[in-house]
């Protein structure tokens, strides 16, 4: 069969400098050609780094033919002096891996130095970003948090794993509401990825109670290896909370799950969806009452929020799913479970899901499907004509959609499901309808 | 080394003009040594930061083509470059009325055992399939790093398809690691359409071929470039972005080629020019009133318009020069740092002193000591000639240390930069950065009347910058910055 990807919606596994990245002073450094990080920089930002400022050996012919391993040891060593960072993290391409270095011995010279250095193979050829952002995590918990006593556990102390930087085009926002969904059932919130998240974070992840992974797939390698390497139980929540029946959910199922008193986890969900309700109760109209909003949609997202958003249009506004299409290239030991998941609605509704790489034949079948009227398409900024050519409802939620700019906002939680609801009925309400 | 167009690949920038990404020194000290043989040799850095590769710069170029498609063999993180087609250029043919309708970029999707096993018969069928679904009007073969490494036969693949692939497919040898100087991209990209896809001119045309990078609809810059040519009595034809295979086939017909860009150009100027006698026109860029008159006479000369020209830019002149005068009269003296590719970055310099500024460095990031003619690039030229100072001047492959450790020394007034991602470190160390984004944003005499009023703005109100710099900081030690921003090069 030929193996064909047509449009990309994910990079390769060094696109996981980006999980690097966004811990606050860790920095990637980076063993591959001098294009490498800037290509797979999908989220394209600045912040304490920068795709310019990363440190890399921009491997050309000379390193191909000799290799490339005291140039990688003149960068690691200068990068040690350059950067101001808290922890190193040496990513390998393509290249590099294929000519052979051995990227660890190199590496092994830098165990003493004052600044953590560790690596992690990322050769593109062997996985895709989101595999790369479980392995980065990996590293660390192996190469770094095993390697020492971080002291006692503590009491109520949850670590928060689920969205893959930059890839989730939210991810700042919706770790940053997950940290206070958390923060509102009494517990205290660890995540290392966002706002500051830096080292003194990394340092704590050992000594939480508790793993909370908020994703279907990614991640769960990583809450397996802590359970193991510290003991601490997990909670595999697959859904992003979007809205009042998921959020209220998953503040029941995490408040019985880590020992949050009940009564205190009804009150709260009382009064969260009494206001959720309030603003949706004044906007009936926008939603049921005009010529452009759709009865069924699909969405061509990762699988996070594929089944987020489903989740939220099926059990929070009464939408009707067709196929859905998850295109980060799933690995295959996964298929089951997330198909069972989209089997899982209200009123035994269900949702078939097609695991697609292939734009092209995402389209063609989109294109073929009956959605009893306008269709609306939750995808990437490649569906976006796609959803103009069948006069249908778009929205951007999904790598690469360079056609919205997201600075702070998130969809998660009780807010969250407001802010999904202003974006998507903005944009029909730009129609006539 | 001169350009064969007959060849499979085009040489690198290093090995056909001995270009270079590192050298520290004065405009005088370069300028004297690019004449010299054997002179400015490439050294190498000890720490080094993430660059760009050709194959950014090439595959980039060619998706700008309305009905071709790319098929790129190699791992899916090469392709990223896809990501960014539908909000760029995309957005620019929709904006211009053009269709895209066949244009595609597929990906053979490298894994692991393909890098043992070799992948070109993979890569055979997702041409045919690419073809079918798409039918564009041609397709090039992306080549990347791991293609190269492991010896893919690109070529090899060209004869199997011609029955079931009735359009040109065209290799561009752009693996990432052959080329330290990404504007080996473009060449590689030029090289494959003068192979490929430009055919012997069938008669002749009153078009110009305007090699430029976007062309976009801001300021009308179509508009205002074809406002100066009718005045000459001829036609542009804007190439790369939302180009036609059509337009391509009949670069060869053209009467001259003119560019924005001399870095962009030299390869196709010269190679349109040895290969079917279309005049190139080495000019100093459009930018700024010396380098637009410049542009625009030389291109009158070779049309017989001479005075055409003289009439449209006299026009222009008494339009404009007042308000320009009153502009720059605001920016004697302030002092500026440069930071660009090597084609926008002397001619910027010429422009800023031009407006009565202090030019304190100029970084480029690389630097060609000659262009595909075996001559010194004309902004160079005639900046060695008429520069009022002999300003500090840098080669750095985008090496973010290197010029913000510089900038941090000088602290101009302002930082003139071009490429993306480079004005937010000027800002948090609080000088203002202005980034001509645009290649029209100095073009003619109304673009040099916007230019100098956004920098004038740019300095006047420094809020943003002041802002910033209060609450955050580079991600450099400040031990590093006290070093020579050259102390890693050996």
């Amino acid at each position: 069969m030929t193996k064909i990807l047509d449009e990309p919606r994910y990079v390769c596994a060094l696109g996981a400098l980006q999980t690097v990245e966004a811990i606050y002073k860790a920095i990637p450094v980076v063993h591959a050609g001098p294009g490498c990080t800037a290509k797979v920089s999908i989220g394209g930002r600045s912040g304490y780094l920068g795709t310019q400022t990363v440190p890399c050996t921009n491997v050309g012919e000379t390193e191909v033919v000799f290799g490339g391993e005291e140039k990688l040891h003149d960068v690691i060593e200068n990068s040690l002096k350059v950067m101001d960072g808290d922890i190193f993290i040496v990513l390998s391409g393509c290249t590099t891996e294929i000519v052979g270095d051995d990227i660890d011995n190199v590496v092994g010279t830098f165990k003493d130095s004052e600044k953590p250095v560790l690596s992690v193979p990322t050769a593109g050829f062997k996985g895709t970003n989101i595999e790369g952002h479980e392995w980065v995590v990996d590293a660390i918990i192996d190469q770094y948090l095993s390697k020492r006593y971080f002291g006692e556990k503590i009491k109520g102390l949850v670590n928060i794993w689920g969205p893959v930087p930059s890839y989730d085009p939210h991810w700042v926002g919706n770790f940053r509401e997950l940290e206070n969904l958390i923060r509102e059932l009494g517990l205290t919130p660890n995540c290392i990825f966002g706002e500051y998240r830096g080292i003194d974070n990394i340092n704590l992840v050992p000594r939480a109670k508790y793993n909370l992974l908020v994703a279907p797939w990614v991640g769960l390698g990583n809450v397996k290896n802590l359970k193991e390497k510290f003991g601490t139980p997990y909670l595999h929540y697959p859904t992003l909370p979007i809205g009042a029946h998921e959020t209220s959910l998953f503040l029941r199922t995490v408040g019985k799950e880590f020992n949050v008193d009940s009564n205190l986890v009804e009150e709260l969900i009382t009064r969260k969806e009494k206001e959720y309700y309030y603003y949706i109760e004044r906007s009936c109209s926008f939603f049921f009452e005009n010529r452009a909003s759709s009865k069924m949609f699909s969405t061509v997202a990762s699988a996070d929020y594929a089944l987020s958003l489903s989740r939220f249009f099926v059990n929070d506004m009464g939408l009707v799913p067709s196929k859905q299409y998850i295109t980060e290239g799933v690995p295959e030991e996964h298929y089951d479970r997330i198909r069972q998941y989209f089997k899982e609605f209200n009123y035994e509704i269900e949702a078939e899901v097609v695991f697609s790489n292939d734009g092209y034949q995402i389209h063609q079948q989109i294109e073929n499907d009956d959605y009893a009227g306008t269709p609306l398409i939750l995808g990437s900024i490649y569906e976006k004509k796609l959803a103009s050519k069948l006069n249908g409802t778009f929205l951007c939620v999904s790598t690469p959609y360079a056609e919205r700019v997201v600075i702070h906002s998130s969809y998660v939680g009780y807010h969250g499901g407001l802010k999904l609801l202003e974006d998507l009925y903005t944009s029909v309400f730009q129609k006539f309808n | 080394m001169a350009i064969n167009v007959k060849g499979s690949q085009c040489e690198t920038r290093e090995a056909r003009l001995g270009s270079i990404t590192t050298y520290s020194g004065t405009l005088q000290d370069i300028g004297a040594q690019s004449v010299c043989s054997g002179c400015l040799d490439e050294k190498k850095r000890c720490f080094s930061q993430s660059s760009m590769c050709n194959s950014m710069c090439a595959l980039n170029q060619a998706a700008r083509i309305n009905d071709v498609a790319i098929v790129h063999h190699g791992p899916v993180g090469c392709a990223a470059t896809a990501m960014d087609v539908p909000n760029t250029w995309g957005l620019l043919a929709d904006t211009l009325g053009k269709k895209r309708d066949n244009f595609g970029w597929t990906c053979t999707d490298m894994t692991e055992s393909d890098t043992v096993f070799g992948a070109v018969d993979n890569l055979k069928e997702v041409i045919i399939e690419t073809y079918n679904r798409y039918k564009p009007k041609a397709i090039f073969i992306g080549a990347s790093c791991v293609s190269g490494v492991i010896g893919e036969d690109l070529e090899g693949v060209l004869d199997d398809l011609k029955e079931q692939v009735p359009v040109p497919i065209a290799p561009i040898h752009c693996e990432g690691f052959k080329s330290q100087i990404w504007a080996s991209g473009f060449d590689a990209t030029f090289h494959a359409i003068l192979r490929y896809i430009v055919k012997p001119p069938k008669k002749k045309t009153n078009k110009v071929n305007v090699i430029n990078f976007a062309g976009g609809t801001t300021w009308d810059s179509r508009g205002e470039v074809k406002r100066l040519f009718n005045a000459l009595g001829v036609e542009p034809t804007f190439f790369l972005a939302s180009s036609s295979v059509e337009e391509l086939e009949e670069m060869s017909e053209a009467v001259a080629t003119i560019s924005t860009c001399s870095t962009l150009s030299s390869y196709i100027g010269n190679g349109l020019e040895k290969e079917y006698g279309v005049p190139y026109i080495r000019s100093l860029q459009p930018h700024g009133i010396v380098g637009y008159e410049d542009w625009a006479r030389k291109l009158a000369k070779v049309l017989g318009k001479e005075k055409e020209a003289e009439i449209f830019i006299a026009q222009e002149k008494e339009k404009y020069q007042a308000k320009i005068d009153e502009v720059v009269a605001k920016l004697q003296g302030k002092r500026a740092m440069i930071a660009m590719g090597p084609g926008f970055g002397v001619n910027y310099s010429r422009i800023l002193q031009s407006f009565g500024m202090k030019v304190e460095h100029l970084s480029v990031w690389h630097f060609d000591k000659q262009y595909d003619d075996g001559q010194l690039p004309p902004a160079l030229a005639y900046q060695l000639e008429y520069s009022e100072n002999d300003f500090s001047f840098s080669v750095n492959d985008l090496q973010n240390f290197e010029y913000i450790n510089i900038l941090n020394r000088l602290v101009p007034d302002i930082l003139i930069s071009r490429h993306g991602g480079t004005t937010v470190w000027s800002h948090k160390i609080g000088i203002p950065a202005l980034n001509v984004f645009d290649e029209y944003t100095s073009f003619g005499y109304q673009g040099t009347l916007r230019f100098a009023q956004s920098v004038l703005y740019a300095i006047t109100n420094k809020s943003f910058t002041e802002n910033l710099a209060k609450r955050v900081k580079l991600p450099y030690k400040e031990w590093s910055l006290k070093q020579p921003f050259d102390a890693f090069i050996k």
